[in-house]
């Protein structure tokens, strides 16, 4: 299995060896050289090591973060007319995030709701990522997934679930497909930068999904824009309260995608690619193919998303229908450090704190955009890992974002032939 | 005149423009300044050699920073007695420096991410836009219940109309002078930059940096050093387009105000091949249409160019800056090559 390569060499040259053989940063692989008779403990004792060096770093960002939060909670808690400062109210909000999302069985079912479009969308940007690709345009092909579902759902009303619901979802990926073909495509043929160009398709896409609804999708008689409601194709109900099939969708995806990227083919191209175009050319490979079927692929997971939840959750589009889904899901896929199984805990962490925000916001009157500055925050220190393992004296911790070697970090050509 | 079938409408198309002139023209340059300002924070940032994309979360930033600062200033010290000219307030200058303050400040953290520990310069420029925009938004929603009283905007210089008549430059006198000062000092900004960039020693050092630092540093110029002091001074400029917004364009916060900007900021430095003025005219030209859709809505002609102009739906104008952003990057960037070092983290070598 590749190891990240996201250690940075000049760091980790200074990191003294340490005593276990199995925690050296630099081995990738678990075969540490074994005395034929390793008792289960030392066994145990060094797989617990390596998922330590693996997670540590996150764990400490998060909980970094959180203080941080809590920090940022206390100095703005005299804002509100009438307020004074009070230090009890970040383990009010934390407490009342806690029962939002893993406290309580309803806030559990929403954890999961909200984690399987990040799982979804998180999986594609991760993929770009490890093509060296950096996809922003998660959010228009969200919504152009969700139009697009809605619109084939509407449309296939009266056909039986199965085939409403196929047909969205097919839909679905390939409006998101194609919002990633464009990029992909202007990117592999014109230099034209994935970075910019996703975002400007972005506010297209967004534009594109207002005239739609409000135009030929637009329920006739309703006085707002919105669309038609779906019936047929909406997703059934698994579990809880609003537990959709989306859910199980987005944990399938999982295994599915680490698959792809470890032990097929496609997988290695890709990964060969970012991490050295000219010496997959040498070897035989496309680049440019490469790069227009990992951003398509991206753009479609994102489309799924953006159909399985609204034919999941909501059943019917307004013109103001909005998301941070997009963005969250870049925060997913850089804490999961692109591996299937770090963005699937990542995208659990952040489904849990956006299921739990509405609660903190409601009780304890702390405003749901916190969850954004937590983004931010546990980024920032990841991004800061040299800085942490010397404060924190972390040993042999793998981790930080590294580079992450975006193709062509500047905007030019050359990277492309 | 409209009978003629298809090169009437495309004469009363161009009748339309040049009656409009004036006005479009002038909404244009307003609405360009941010964007322009925004242009200007890259070149100066990536000349030097580092990539910003921070710069949307910089205005944001400042955006905010400066309408806050004038509310708590006008609470402290009262709204004050605007200048004749401009309008100017103490509170409106104090939201103004508060609003550069912030700007070098977050410029300062994105240097240090990506000069001093090497991270991906892209990373570092998307945590300071998720960062401005969870921050910006938790602070406004926590104020926006009480619906504070702000400092007002700084009014723009009263032309005479019949600057606007004189043939043939008329709309160029009035569309640069009937602004306001932040638009203007950046018109002004664009031909210093330019100047300074090309022909001084600080611009030669610059673009030195940005094209081969290792060379550079054999020459004695402390790469890093000059780094850090442009991309702070580049966090300036981003904040002065995110100031402009709320004490110039409008007189308050609205969350995520930028809405892009800044990229397509990125965008018109791109097309603008990285020099002020180019970054200049293609922020110009990338809300002519903006502009254009106004005019459309307010002035249409009563002629079957106006009627079918007033038909486009209006989504298609909002996309229209993105759009041309999207087809000029294709067709230009190919083109248009950035500055050789732009993007990659320098390491010092072994200090003498």
């Amino acid at each position: 299995m590749t190891d990240d390569k996201g250690t940075q060499p000049t760091v980790d040259a200074t990191d003294k060896p340490t005593a276990e053989p199995a925690v050296a940063p630099t081995s990738s692989t678990s075969e540490a050289p074994e005395a034929p008779n390793r008792s289960l403990g030392s066994r145990l004792r060094s797989i617990g090591n390596q998922v330590w060096s693996a997670v540590a770093l996150p764990l400490l960002a998060i909980v970094l973060a959180l203080i941080v939060g809590g920090i940022v909670i206390i100095l703005t808690s005299a804002l509100k007319p009438g307020a004074s400062i009070d230090l009890t109210l970040p383990f009010k909000a934390y407490s009342a995030l806690w029962d939002g999302s893993l406290g309580s069985p309803n806030g559990r079912v929403s954890t999961l709701v909200q984690a399987a479009p990040l799982m979804l969308t998180g999986l594609g940007i991760g993929l770009a990522f490890k093509a060296g690709l950096f996809n922003i345009g998660g959010e228009g092909q969200f919504y152009l997934g969700a139009t697009a579902a809605i619109a084939v759902g509407v449309a296939l009303e009266g056909t039986g679930s199965l085939v409403a619901i196929t047909g969205a979802v097919i839909a679905a990926m390939i409006a998101g497909g194609a919002w990633g073909f464009i990029p992909g495509a202007l990117k592999a043929f014109s230099g034209a930068h994935e970075v910019v160009t996703t975002i400007m398709l972005n506010f297209i896409a967004k534009f594109l999904m207002v005239y739609l609804i409000a135009g030929p999708l637009k329920l006739p008689l309703s006085p707002q824009p919105v669309t038609a409601p779906v019936n047929d194709a909406a997703l059934p109900i698994l579990f809880g309260r609003d537990g959709h099939l989306g859910i199980l969708i987005a944990f399938a995806a999982v295994p599915i995608f680490w698959f792809l990227l470890n032990k097929m083919t496609l997988g290695f191209e890709i990964r060969a690619v970012g991490a050295n175009p000219d010496a997959a050319r040498y070897a035989g490979m496309k680049p440019r193919r490469l790069i227009i079927l990992t951003m398509s692929i991206a753009g479609l997971m994102a489309g799924l998303a953006g159909g399985l939840n609204v034919l999941g959750i909501n059943h019917q589009m307004p013109a103001s229908f909005s998301t941070t889904v997009g963005f969250t899901a870049i925060t997913v896929a850089l804490l999961g450090r692109s591996n299937p199984i770090g963005i699937m805990f990542a995208a659990l962490l952040f489904g849990a704190l956006s299921a739990g925000a509405l609660n903190m916001q409601t009780v304890a009157g702390v405003p749901r955009e916190l969850i954004a500055l937590l983004q931010a925050v546990i980024l920032l220190f990841l991004v800061m890992a040299p800085v942490l393992r010397r404060v924190f004296r972390l040993r042999g911790v793998k981790g930080g974002l590294g580079t992450t070697d975006t193709m062509s970090r500047t905007y030019g050509a050359e990277a492309i032939k | 005149m409209t009978d003629i079938p298809v090169l009437g409408p495309i004469i009363q198309f161009f009748q339309f423009i040049l009656d409009q002139l004036p006005f479009i023209a002038d909404a244009t340059v307003a609405a360009a300044i941010p964007v322009a300002l925004a242009a200007l924070c890259g070149v100066v940032s990536e000349r030097s050699g580092v990539v910003n994309i921070g710069l949307e979360g910089i205005m944001l930033t400042a955006a905010f920073v400066a309408w806050i600062t004038g509310v708590v200033a006008v609470a402290l010290l009262g709204p004050g007695e605007p200048t004749a000219i401009f309008g100017i307030t103490l509170p409106l200058l104090i939201a103004l420096v508060a609003a550069l303050l912030s700007g070098m400040i977050l410029a300062a953290l994105h240097a240090y991410l990506s000069i001093s520990l090497r991270a991906d310069q892209i990373i570092s420029g998307v945590i300071i836009n998720i960062a401005a925009v969870g921050l910006t938004g938790y602070l406004n929603t926590a104020i926006a219940t009480s619906s504070p009283q702000g400092a007002g905007s700084f009014d723009s210089l009263n032309v005479p109309t019949q600057i606007a008549d004189i043939p043939v430059i008329g709309w160029l006198i009035n569309a640069i002078f009937d602004q306001g000062p932040i638009a203007i000092a950046t018109i002004f900004i664009v031909i210093i930059l330019q100047i300074l960039l090309f022909r001084t020693k600080w611009g030669l050092r610059t673009r030195a940096v940005g094209e081969h630092p290792r060379a550079a540093e054999t020459v004695g110029i402390n790469v890093i050093r000059l780094r850090y002091r442009n991309v702070i001074a580049s966090g300036a400029l981003a904040a002065l387009g995110g100031a402009y917004l709320t004490i110039e364009l409008t007189t308050s916060f609205q969350a995520n105000m930028t809405n892009g900007r800044g990229f397509i900021g990125l965008a018109a430095m791109i097309v603008g091949r990285w020099t002020p003025i180019g970054a200049f005219g293609a922020a110009l030209l990338f809300f002519s249409a903006d502009a254009f859709q106004r005019a459309v809505k307010f002035a249409a002609p009563d002629n079957t160019m106006g009627q079918f102009l007033e038909s486009i739906p209006p989504q298609f104008y909002d996309s229209l800056p993105y759009l041309i952003t999207i087809i000029i990057l294709a067709g230009v960037v190919g083109r248009s090559v950035p500055p050789a070092a732009d993007g990659q983290p320098y390491e010092r070598e072994a200090a003498a």
